[in-house]
C-alpha cells in the first residue's frame, strides 16, 4: 500500500504543500480535502482584481484543474472534514465517509468574526472570504447605490475602492479612533484616510453599529449617532482560526492549531501551516498566528518539506500587500513594538516609504508606491541592522547602500 | 490560441510549456511545476520570485517594463538587463516561441 499523506482544507497553503510534496519527490498518495467548491484559489483578487471584474474566475485559481490529475493528486471538493480520529489515522467526512491517512496537515484557514447586533442575517449583509461572497456581492457593486462598508482593516478598505471606483455611495465605519490602528502608524491611516476622501468614500471613526434595519433586504445601518442608508453592507472586522477540527481531536490549540518551528503539532503525524497556525518565529523571536499568502505559501512549503522528514525550520519575516485605487502599499516585517518613525520620500513625489525602528534596529517598512524600498528592506530586515535614521531619510542615499 | 515558452534551468535542461493566451507566463510556469519560479504573491507584482532572463532576442519584443515591475526588478537575485517578472507578460500569439532563462535562485 502507498503512503497516504492528506490535507484538510483546500486553499491557498493546501494548494502549495500539495505541488511542494510532489517537488520533494513524495511519490505515494496525495488527497486535497475542501469544504469549497473550488480548487485551491487565491483570496487577495477578491477584494481587488476579482471583485472589480478585471481578473477571470480561471486566474484566481493557483493552479489549473489539469495540474492535480497530472500530478496525481487526488482532490475532494465540496466536501467537509467534521472529525479526527487520531489513534485510529482516520479522518471523517461530513456523510460519514472515512479516509485514512499516514501523514495529515490541517490547513483550515480562518473564518470571518461575526458582528452580533440585531439584523445582521438580513440579506444584503455580506463577509468577505470566498469566491462564493464576492460573487453575491459583485451584482449589488451598482453606481449611485449605498454600500455601508464595516471595519477599517485592509478588506474593508479594499473593497471600498471598489466601490468607489464603481461610483457607489461609500460609507465605512470604524469602531476605533482610526483605521488600520492594529497594524499601521498613524501617518499610514491619515494617508489612507485622505486617499478615500479624494474619491468620495466618507469615513468615520469611533462609530458602533448598533443594529441594521431593513424587512426583505437590508436598507439601513443604525449608530450610536444616526442612520444611514444602505443597499449592501460588507463587514470587514477580521478573522478568527479554524481550529475546532484541532481542538476537538485534543491538539493544543490557542490562537490557532499551536505547531513548533517544523509546523508539527503535538501528534508527531498532524501538521498545520496557514492561516490557522499559531508558530514560533525564531527571527521575530516570539509566536504568532499570521494572515498573509507569504505564510500560506511558505509554511505549506515547510509543512511539506517536513512530511517528508526534511528537518526545515520555518524562519521567514512576514510580508504583504494591500492595493486600493493606483495606490500599492507593501510591507514587509512586523511594526509592533516600534520606538521610532522615519519617513523618507513624499507622496506628492508620488509615493513614500515609513520605517519602523526600535532600538534604533529597523524592523519594519511600509512603503506606498514605493517597491524599491519595499525590496530593499526584504534584505536588510532579517539582517537586524540598525541604520542611522538620518541616512534611512535621505532619498539621495540609495537603499542599496544602506547595510 | 496558445504560445510555446521554453524556460531553460541553470544546468541548461530545458521545458516548453503550452500557455493559453491571456494567462501571464508565471502562471503557465506554475501549472507545470518548473523549477525556479516561485511566484509567492500570486502576480500581484509583490515578491519577484518569479524572475526570469528573457532570451536576447526577445526582449526587445516584449511589451516596456512598467515602473513598479522595474522597481521590483532592481532588487530581485541577480538582475541582468533582459530581466523581466514573468507575472507581468500576459501571453499573446506574438509570445509563441519566447525563451526564458531562469535564474540560479529566486529571494
Ligand atoms: C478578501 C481577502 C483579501 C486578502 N488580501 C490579501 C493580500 O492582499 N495579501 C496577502 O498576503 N493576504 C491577503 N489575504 C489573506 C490570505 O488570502 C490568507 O492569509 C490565505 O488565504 C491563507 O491561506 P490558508 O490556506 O491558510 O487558508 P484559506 O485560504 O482560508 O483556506 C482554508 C480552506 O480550508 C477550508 N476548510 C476549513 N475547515 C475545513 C474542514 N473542516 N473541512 C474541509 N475544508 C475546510 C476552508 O473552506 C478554506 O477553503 C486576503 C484574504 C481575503 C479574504
Ligand atoms: S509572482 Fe510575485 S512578482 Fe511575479
Amino acid at each position: 500500500m502507498p503512503e497516504v499523506f492528506a490535507v484538510v482544507g483546500a486553499g491557498h497553503c493546501a494548494g502549495q504543500a500539495a505541488a511542494s510534496l510532489r517537488q520533494q519527490g513524495f511519490a505515494g498518495d496525495i488527497v486535497i480535502i475542501g469544504e469549497e467548491p473550488h480548487v485551491p484559489y487565491q483570496r487577495p483578487p477578491l477584494s481587488k482584481k476579482f471583485l472589480i471584474g478585471e481578473l477571470p474566475l480561471e486566474r484566481v485559481y493557483l493552479r489549473p484543474p489539469k495540474f492535480y490529475r497530472d500530478n496525481n493528486i487526488e482532490l475532494l471538493l465540496d466536501t467537509r472534514v467534521v472529525a479526527l480520529r487520531r489513534r485510529e489515522h482516520e479522518i471523517v467526512l461530513a456523510d460519514g465517509r472515512r479516509r485514512h491517512y499516514d501523514k495529515l496537515l490541517l490547513a483550515t484557514g480562518s473564518s470571518p468574526r461575526r458582528l452580533q447586533v440585531t439584523g445582521v442575517d438580513l440579506p444584503g449583509i455580506c463577509y468577505l472570504r470566498t469566491i462564493a461572497d464576492a460573487q453575491r456581492i459583485q451584482p449589488h457593486l451598482r453606481a449611485e447605490k449605498n454600500l455601508v462598508v464595516i471595519g477599517g482593516g485592509y478588506i474593508g478598505l479594499e473593497v471600498s475602492a471598489v466601490a468607489a471606483q464603481r461610483r457607489m455611495r461609500v460609507t465605512l465605519l470604524e469602531v476605533d479612533g482610526r483605521i488600520l490602528n492594529r497594524v499601521a502608524a498613524p501617518v499610514i491611516s491619515d494617508f489612507f484616510v485622505q486617499l478615500h476622501r479624494q474619491h468620495g468614500v466618507d469615513i468615520r471613526c469611533n462609530a458602533r453599529v448598533l443594529r441594521f434595519e431593513g424587512s426583505e433586504r437590508v436598507t439601513g445601518v443604525i449608530c450610536e449617532d444616526g442612520r444611514i442608508e444602505a443597499d449592501l453592507v460588507v463587514i470587514g472586522i477580521g478573522i478568527a482560526p479554524n481550529t475546532e477540527l484541532a481542538q476537538s481531536a485534543g491538539l493544543p490549540c490557542g490562537n490557532g492549531i499551536i505547531v513548533d518551528e517544523y509546523c508539527q503539532t503535538a501528534d508527531a503525524a498532524i501538521f498545520a501551516a496557514g492561516d490557522c497556525s499559531n508558530h514560533p518565529n525564531p527571527l521575530l523571536q516570539r509566536r504568532l498566528r499570521l494572515e498573509s499568502v507569504h505564510n500560506a505559501v511558505e509554511q505549506g512549503k515547510t509543512a511539506a518539506a517536513n512530511m517528508c522528514a526534511k528537518g526545515q525550520r520555518y524562519a521567514e519575516i512576514p510580508w504583504f500587500w494591500s492595493d486600493q485605487y493606483d495606490v500599492k502599499l507593501q510591507i514587509v516585517g512586523l511594526a509592533a513594538g516600534y520606538d521610532q518613525l522615519v519617513q523618507r520620500g513624499r507622496m506628492e513625489e508620488g509615493g513614500f516609504a515609513l520605517f519602523y525602528l526600535k532600538d534604533g534596529v529597523l524592523i519594519a517598512v511600509d512603503a506606498i508606491n514605493n517597491p524599491r524600498e519595499y525590496m530593499a528592506c526584504k534584505k536588510l530586515i532579517p539582517q537586524r541592522l540598525r541604520i542611522a535614521p538620518e541616512r534611512l531619510a535621505d532619498p539621495t542615499v540609495a537603499m542599496q547602500d544602506m547595510a | 490560441m496558445m504560445a510555446k515558452v521554453t524556460f531553460i534551468q541553470p544546468d541548461h535542461r530545458r521545458r516548453t510549456v503550452e500557455i493559453e493566451n491571456g494567462y501571464t507566463v508565471m502562471q503557465g510556469a506554475t501549472a507545470n511545476n518548473i523549477a525556479g519560479i516561485k511566484a509567492e504573491c500570486g502576480g500581484a507584482c509583490s515578491c519577484s520570485t518569479c524572475h526570469c532572463y528573457v532570451e536576447t532576442t526577445w526582449f526587445d519584443r516584449l511589451p516596456p517594463v512598467e515602473d513598479e515591475e522595474a522597481g521590483l526588478l532592481e532588487f530581485a537575485w541577480e538582475p541582468k538587463p533582459t530581466s523581466r517578472l514573468t507575472c507581468q507578460l500576459v501571453v499573446t500569439d506574438e509570445l509563441d516561441g519566447l525563451i526564458l532563462y531562469v535564474p540560479e535562485q529566486q529571494l
